[in-house]
């Protein structure tokens, strides 16, 4: 059994954490993968800690990233850094909002999908599976804003990983 | 959407899907997480569903509905089922004709509960069938075993879920919808009417139905033997399954699927096929119990994982009998009350007059943390009213005089309304003052309708319950509504002179939820646009 990718998102209610989650798990779906996605949500309020589990490979059991072996770790709120990095496994990248010069996004609002596109940048699965599941999580009024956003994170991500 | 195609779902939405192809007539329920998003993607995917204002209502509309040959969903958050349990103890004994199936969420971790209760206890107390999905294929696949259950043994059955199954996301294969009976009413005067000489015969039926069903466990495919290893055999149902096959994936495994009546024989002979057997389960040692009491030998986990939800690393520590402390995870940052919510302004009173605050269940339980830290109590959905009131009966009069119930509107239907009754039938002698938040939804679940908001679950104009005229109606002494602003002072005096009048006061505070007032206004256009119809 091939291990699956884990993946935590972390961020603040309202910050469309778990937006961002559904987006990445109909990616890896629409690229053939098995695909769990597990989160703790139900309040209401805004501001409060929210992680999203998720998981994609050709077998999925548990829905939840074990303690300490993530591979990526998405965080979407500068505080939230250091709160979640125990998830990371030795060796696992952090995809940290300073990543982001948010206001190249024609949308601020897009950061979460933004933080996806630098994430894209390691993951190998299709751009055009991107596209698809951005469409598919999103009103069709959101897309070009996305879609810009999705774009600008994985060009930072390309810049950084030609960084020495 | 071909509706057959392989689909990423929740466990929540899989088993709407599934009561949608299974031909489930009504959905009803009452909002509490994880259980909230069954009946609003039932609706959503045209299905027929219903908030109720309580879980006991929901639950006696589910069984109108199953008497009638139709086919009933009721859902529930775990505590939900407390509030439902007298029907479902009885309907148990009456039995059904359409199948009643009913979801109990539970939510062991209390990722937002206020308790870990486990309600696998529920079946076994009130002699019912219960199945335990594992994940959101085996949510729709379950429920729909469910709806056949109850209709071959005529008798509802739980559905247990977790928190984990309600709102995972995994892909789900649905099968082709099936036709739904035919709703038609027969008589059965003894059957149903349980008075003591009916209820004898019935308590006799249910048993003897239970002994079937327990025959039956020990052949249903929901129960499986995953062959491995002999020298570790595990015993689990659930999600539990999934981190224990993860965590042991060389071990042989007895997935309980169906969990009451459990298949004592089966589970007999896979503890003898296996060196070494261990019951993994998340809260209590339901399944490790009952195991032992037939007189077999299992391993269940100590006592300090009954607490909180099961993961992998947990289940490996249970396996290699590792006691150590658990690492913990840096505290997260609590969620606060919304910049511009009105409940902001009610806590800030309540503390300035150093107020005994008997609280409620809904967003306003914030109110508790700072700044304000400005509520002393909060025990179960509608309490505060009673609490308050038996405060007030057996304090000095000087902190008796302090004391104030607050209560959400959508809570105040769910069960304020009866402490309301008693206020009237058992003044205490300082009076008393109960304030309903009317935030004009159930804001603390995402914001659904409830017959305070006047709107039904898909938002469509509908009856409506007035808070002040019920007040008067019931014969509160003082009814007042106060519409909320930015502005502490005003609101601080009314509560202060309402204190001071040593009656009975219902202060209705007003302002729509600040996250769903946009949508609020919507829905009332749209109201006024289609004469009532809003979809
Ligand atoms: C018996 C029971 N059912 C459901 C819940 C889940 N729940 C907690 S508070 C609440 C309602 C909150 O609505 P409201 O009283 O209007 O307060 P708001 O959140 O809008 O401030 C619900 C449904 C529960 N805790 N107990
Ligand atoms: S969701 Fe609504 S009721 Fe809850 S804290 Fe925010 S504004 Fe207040």
């Amino acid at each position: 059994m091939k291990k699956p990718v884990n993946i935590v998102i972390a961020g603040l209610g309202g910050q469309g954490v778990i937006k961002a989650s559904d987006i990445l798990s109909e990616a890896a779906f629409r690229s053939g993968f098995e695909v769990k996605k597990s989160e703790i949500h139900g309040m209401s309020q805004r501001g409060g800690s929210v992680t999203s589990d998720v998981r994609f490979g050709p077998q999925v059991l548990s829905p939840m990233v074990p303690p300490g072996e993530a591979d990526f770790l998405v965080v979407l709120a500068p505080d939230q850094v250091e709160v979640n990095r125990g998830q990371l496994r030795a060796g696992g990248v952090l995809i940290a909002p300073d990543l982001i010069d948010a206001s190249k996004l024609s949308n601020r609002k897009s950061f979460n999908v933004a933080l996806l596109g630098a994430l894209s940048a390691h993951l190998g699965l299709g751009e055009e599976k991107w596209r698809a599941a951005i469409h598919s999580c999103l009103p069709e009024k959101l897309h070009p804003a996305n879609e810009q956003a999705f774009a600008e994170g994985r060009r930072a991500a390309a810049a950084k990983k030609l960084e020495p | 959407m071909n509706s057959t195609e392989r689909q990423l779902l929740s466990g929540d939405s899989a088993i709407a899907l599934a009561a949608l192809h299974g031909g489930v007539a009504l959905g009803t329920g009452y909002p509490g997480t994880p259980s909230t998003e069954i009946l609003e993607y039932f609706s959503h995917i045209g299905g027929k569903a219903q908030w109720s204002p309580n879980e006991k209502v929901a639950l006696e509309v589910g069984i109108g509905v199953a008497y009638g040959g139709a086919r009933s969903l009721v859902t529930m958050k775990h505590v939900g089922v407390n509030v439902a349990a007298d029907p479902f103890f009885s309907v148990a004994h009456t039995g059904v004709v359409g199948a009643l199936v009913v979801v109990s969420a539970d939510d062991p971790g209390m990722a937002s509960s206020q308790n870990e209760q486990d309600n696998r206890r529920y079946a076994v107390a009130a002699a019912v069938p219960m199945v335990e999905p594992a994940d959101s294929q085996e949510a729709y696949d379950f429920t729909l075993a469910a709806i056949e259950i109850s209709e071959r043994w005529k008798i509802p059955v739980l559905l247990r879920v977790t928190t984990r199954v309600c709102h995972t996301q995994a892909p789900v294969l649905p099968r082709a919808a099936v036709p739904p009976p035919q709703p038609h009413f027969e008589h059965d005067l003894r059957g149903r009417n349980l008075i003591p000489s009916n209820a004898r015969p019935a308590h006799r039926r249910l048993r003897q139905k239970l002994s079937e069903l327990t025959d039956w466990s020990e052949t249903t495919p929901l129960n499986q033997i995953f062959s491995g290893d002999k020298k570790l055999g595990i015993i689990t149902s659930g999600v539990c399954f999934m981190h224990a096959r993860e965590a042991a994936p060389d071990a042989s495994f007895l997935k309980l699927g169906f969990t009451h009546p459990l298949p004592l024989k089966k589970i007999a002979e896979f503890v003898r096929s296996v060196e070494r057997c261990v019951v993994i389960e998340e809260g209590d040692p339901y399944l490790a119990d009952a195991i032992r009491a037939a007189g077999l030998k299992v391993e269940s986990k100590p006592e300090m994982f009954r607490f909180g939800e099961l993961n992998v690393d947990r289940v490996r520590r249970i396996l290699a009998h590792d006691p150590s402390p658990e690492p913990t995870r840096p505290p997260g940052k609590p969620p606060e009350l919304c910049d511009g919510c009105g409940h902001h302004v009610v806590f800030q009173a309540l503390k300035n007059l150093d107020c005994i605050v008997a609280g409620d269940i809904g967003c306003y339980a914030l109110g508790v943390l700072p700044p304000y830290s400005a509520m002393d109590c909060c025990v179960c959905m509608g309490s505060s009213i009673g609490i308050g009131l038996g405060l007030r009966q057996v304090l000095p009069p000087a902190e008796a005089k302090r004391v104030v119930s607050v209560i959400g509107d959508s809570t105040f239907v769910h069960s304020g309304m009866t402490g309301l009754a008693e206020m009237i039938y058992n003044p205490p002698p300082t009076g008393h003052v109960v304030v309903i938040l009317d935030n004009s939804t159930t804001a603390m679940t995402g914001h659904q309708e409830h017959p305070g908001t006047g709107r039904s679950l898909d938002h469509a104009a509908t009856g409506k319950v007035i808070y002040e005229d019920l007040g008067k109606a019931l014969g509160i002494e003082e009814v007042r509504v106060f519409m909320l602003g930015k502005d502490c002072a005003e609101f601080q005096q009314v509560l202060a002179d309402a204190l001071a009048s040593e009656k009975q006061v219902l202060i209705i505070a007003r302002r729509p939820c600040v996250l769903a007032a946009k949508s609020i206004r919507e829905y009332e256009k749209c109201a006024l646009a289609n004469g009532g119809c809003c979809s």
